[in-house]
């Protein structure tokens, strides 16, 4: 009965005899056998919360955006598991040896939605226009790009003033997107039209965009990659409420949700179902890192042995098993694991110690008082849900074994921005911020003391200033070597783990749910950003 | 000599535009006091940011300009009936609330009928055998219903009728993609609607139930009501002819009050359902600094309200002929 009915399903001749074929072979080795190859069709219902401000991730590099734009854009490589790149829309490059060329060959064939050639003269405008200019995140790496030739279609070159070696590890197609030119040079580019119905060289077609409800996408049926992409559409729902995501999940109205979609008590439930699977893999591109940021400038906290005794009093075994449902693991340092070249596993260690915690703030001269409290400090939490909150009310039944009183203090995310980065009224904030595959992306822009007084989110929050280091951060910047620049970076993890403005908790595991029935979901680092153009129904969804 | 009815429906509409002009301006000036501003979230929910990146931010929003200069504009815009864009959004403030206006009135709308129907004559049965079990039953139901939080309901319902039983969809307002038209789309939308819409119906339900009853004992005791049982009327004729009727002004006016709040009312329920509406938009422009969008909805609110009050005052006199328009 069961194969008459997946036989039906089946369109072409050459499909239905390599089911049958895979019938009669009876009980192969494993099920993953050249007969179950990717089959075409079906439509997929993701989850995308909270609902994008924009379509395009060439100004705005929020997470919603980029899951969509992903699939809509290509850029010129993707990173593989190991985060090394892969070919995309360019088909080869080249670092010359001193780091001062980089020279790219692209995709010939390749059409915007709107059947427009791509050419490097795409590249060019993008790379002068978007990169340099208003990217959030690469305006550092490309601004020592003087620069960019286009002696042909296909071909782009970069002649950069100084070397700038992070560039290969942001070229993916939310790193640094690719923009078509013909739409957007001579306008106002924050402005443009199509930033909320973009055209890409991507997988997938974006069709609409009902506020509030949904973002649909369709198959690009003139994509490069031959045979791909294998779904016919792609709907991203909006699902503002945690519950109804996860019985939309459960019900399998949805096949596919990133970025924790659900509480950890809900994945745990769901994961037990057979109808769905949890995966951690496809974020080793973001490589998030969970910290707590000491206001150097507190009374209490100015005195490094206070920061250091706090970190010896947190167990963050404890803290990525019970807060954090074992989706964290301790981080040593602020350069996560997964960044294989970088991280240095030799820094200043804090294992849990309360014996020794009490003792360095014996030593700084807070004692207990009467009451058993040396002194109180205020504790903001990222206002990103409960799993903050819980890894604050840790942090305040952690600290008061070592005397430490701590208030907690809720807000919400534009109070908590103003507070920590623009008046700098807080003592101990938590966030969590991505490392990205080269730590002069995401893990530099904590300690630079160059960004001090420039009230903008997300940089150096804990007021550290550290002459040495920011003298490493710009070695690195512009070091060619690639030698040289991962010992400048292990040299400022030995001194930012000693000195302790910023303390890395966790390197946090966030994690997928997608239905069983959909196959080669994760094959990328940067997948949860990445296109899903390789997804494929084993059995089509319901729909709903 | 100009008619009652002129004048009254004349003042009422100076009324309106002093009344809603002085909400405009208050708003204007609390929703500044909130920490943060629009540029502020963009560039945190980016993750990274420049100060350049914010400075254009600012620009683009108009963020850049001093106070004064923003509200002469704001007031200008007002003036014209302009109110003005979401740059966030990148919709004019007006499109954006037309696009969601019609999936809240219908959610108001559906939810309010009910509760006013059901509670309404849950109301009458009670009052009719007030003491008695049935009555205390009614109570008891329209207490606990009153008592549950919102959220909590819908999704005791959600798992219930879509999760387990499979009966209706877990959210939204229509299928995705299914091109549905005419009587189909009806009932899409209708399958949609149903869980939201007596979520918040039952929630609504028990205030109507206690007032009816309330107010139905209280004219059950009035002398007319003796006079018609003297008269040797039916007591259902009695119920539903005299003393219904005139239970209904309290009912009426609590009526008006929820009609005046349909606009943001429901923040919960569409959230819980990812229903499209206005509460959800204005409760994320809160969150979100979009001040031109939560400025926006907050004026048509203040609209909606003083209309449905005067209309309310109106139907008074259509129910009760003893009170006059004046």
């Amino acid at each position: 009965m069961k194969l008459f009915r997946a036989i039906s399903f089946q369109t072409s001749l050459v499909a239905r005899l390599s089911v049958l074929l895979a019938a009669v072979a009876v009980l192969p080795a494993t099920p993953a056998c050249a007969a179950d190859g990717p089959k075409r069709g079906g439509t997929l219902t993701a989850i995308v919360q909270p609902e994008p401000v924009t379509l395009t991730p060439a100004f705005n590099t929020a997470t919603p955006t980029q899951i969509v734009a992903g699939n809509i854009f290509d850029g010129l490589v993707y990173y593989d598991p190991a985060l090394k790149p892969q070919p995309s829309l360019a088909t080869e490059w080249k670092v010359a040896e001193d780091g001062l060329t980089i020279s790219f060959n692209l995709r010939k064939g390749v059409k915007w939605h709107d059947g427009k050639p791509f050419s490097s003269a795409d590249v060019k405008w993008s790379l002068e226009n978007v990169w340099k200019t208003i990217h959030p995140r690469n305006k550092a790496i490309f601004e020592n790009v003087a620069t960019v030739d286009t002696p042909d279609d296909n071909t782009i070159i970069l002649h950069l003033s100084k070397p700038s070696l992070p560039i290969l590890s942001v070229l993916n197609a939310v790193g640094a997107p690719i923009l078509p030119k013909h739409l957007y040079e001579g306008t106002d580019i924050l402005n443009n039209a199509y930033n909320n119905k973009p055209v890409g060289t991507g997988a997938f077609v974006f069709k609409e965009w009902k506020k509030g409800e949904y973002i649909l996408l369709e198959r690009n049926p003139d994509y490069w990659e031959p045979a791909k992409p294998y779904l016919d559409k792609v709907i991203f729902r909006i699902i503002p409420d945690a519950a109804a995501r996860a019985a939309a999940i459960e019900k399998g109205e949805v096949q596919y949700a990133t970025f924790n979609p659900v509480s950890f008590r809900e994945v745990e439930r769901l994961a037990k179902l057979p109808s769905l699977k949890v995966d951690t893999r496809g974020y080793d591109w973001l490589s998030p890192v969970l910290y707590l940021d000491f206001n150097v400038e507190n009374q209490y906290l100015k005195d490094v042995r206070v920061r250091q005794a706090i970190a010896f009093a947190l167990d963050k075994e404890a803290l990525g098993k019970v807060v954090w449902y074992g989706y964290g693991k301790p981080a040593v340092s602020p350069v996560p694991t997964a960044l294989t070249a970088f991280h240095d596993a030799s820094v200043p260690k804090y294992p849990f110690d309360l014996k020794k915690a009490e003792a360095l703030l014996d030593e700084a001269g807070f004692r207990r008082g009467p009451d058993g409290v040396r002194f109180t400090l205020h504790h903001d939490f990222l206002p990103y849900g409960d799993d903050y909150k819980r890894t604050g009310e840790y942090l305040k039944q952690a600290l008061k074994r070592v005397g430490i009183e701590i208030n907690i203090r809720a807000q919400d995310t534009a109070a908590f921005i103003k507070r920590v980065y623009a008046d700098r009224d807080f003592d101990i904030s938590s966030s969590y911020n991505g490392a990205f595959p080269d730590p002069q992306i995401g893990v530099v822009r904590e300690y630079w003391s160059g960004w001090l007084g420039s009230k903008t989110p997300w940089t150096n929050g804990s007021g550290y200033r550290n002459a040495e280091v920011d003298g490493l951060i710009q070695a690195a910047a512009v070091e060619g070597n690639p030698k040289k620049r991962t010992e400048d970076f292990n040299r400022f993890q030995q001194i930012v783990q000693r000195d302790l403005p910023t303390l890395p908790l966790l390197e946090l595991r966030f994690f997928t749910l997608h239905s069983s029935a959909l196959k080669d979901v994760v094959l990328q680092a940067d997948q949860s950003y990445g296109s899903l153009k390789n997804a494929w129904f084993d059995q089509a969804p319901a729909q709903n | 000599m100009i008619p009652v009815s002129v004048r009254f429906f004349g003042r009422r509409a100076l009324q309106l535009v002093i009344v809603v002009l002085g909400i405009a301006i208050t708003n204007f000036f609390l929703l500044r006091l909130a920490p943060g501003d629009a540029a502020q979230v963009l560039a945190g929910e980016a993750g990274s940011a420049t100060p350049e990146y914010l400075a254009a931010l600012r620009k683009q929003f108009g963020l850049d300009q001093p106070l004064p200069v923003q509200f002469a504009l704001y007031l200008r815009n007002l003036l014209s009936l302009n109110l003005g864009f979401s740059f966030r959004q990148g919709l004019p403030v007006l499109e954006l609330i037309a696009q969601r206006l019609p999936a809240t009135l219908l959610l108001m709308g559906t939810s309010i009928t009910f509760a006013l129907l059901v509670g309404s004559a849950m109301g009458v049965a009670a009052a009719r055998r007030a003491g008695r079990a049935t009555d205390t039953v009614i109570s008891s139901i329209a207490l606990l219903f009153y008592a549950t939080p919102v959220f909590w309901t819908g999704i005791m319902l959600i798992v219930v009728f879509s999760v387990w039983l499979d009966w209706l969809p877990v959210g939204g307002m229509t299928s995705i993609e299914r091109g549905y038209t005419g009587l189909a789309y009806l009932k899409d939308v209708a399958a949609h609607l149903v869980i939201p819409a007596t979520t918040l119906g039952l929630f609504f339900l028990a205030v109507y139930t206690r007032l009816m009853r309330a107010a139905m004992i209280d004219v059950q005791q009035q002398d007319f009501v003796r006079t018609a049982v003297a008269k040797g009327l039916r007591p259902g004729r009695i119920a539903y002819r005299h003393v219904v009727r005139n239970a209904l002004l309290p009912v009426l006016t609590m009526l008006g009050v929820q009609v005046g709040a349909v606009l943001g009312g429901a923040v919960l329920v569409e959230t819980v359902f990812s229903w499209p509406g206005l509460g959800r938009l204005a409760f994320e422009a809160l969150f979100q600094r979009d001040l031109n969008l939560l400025l926006g909805i907050l004026l048509c609110s203040s609209v909606v309200v003083v209309l449905a009050n005067a209309a309310i005052d109106f139907l008074y006199t259509v129910l009760d002929p003893r009170i006059e328009l004046s």
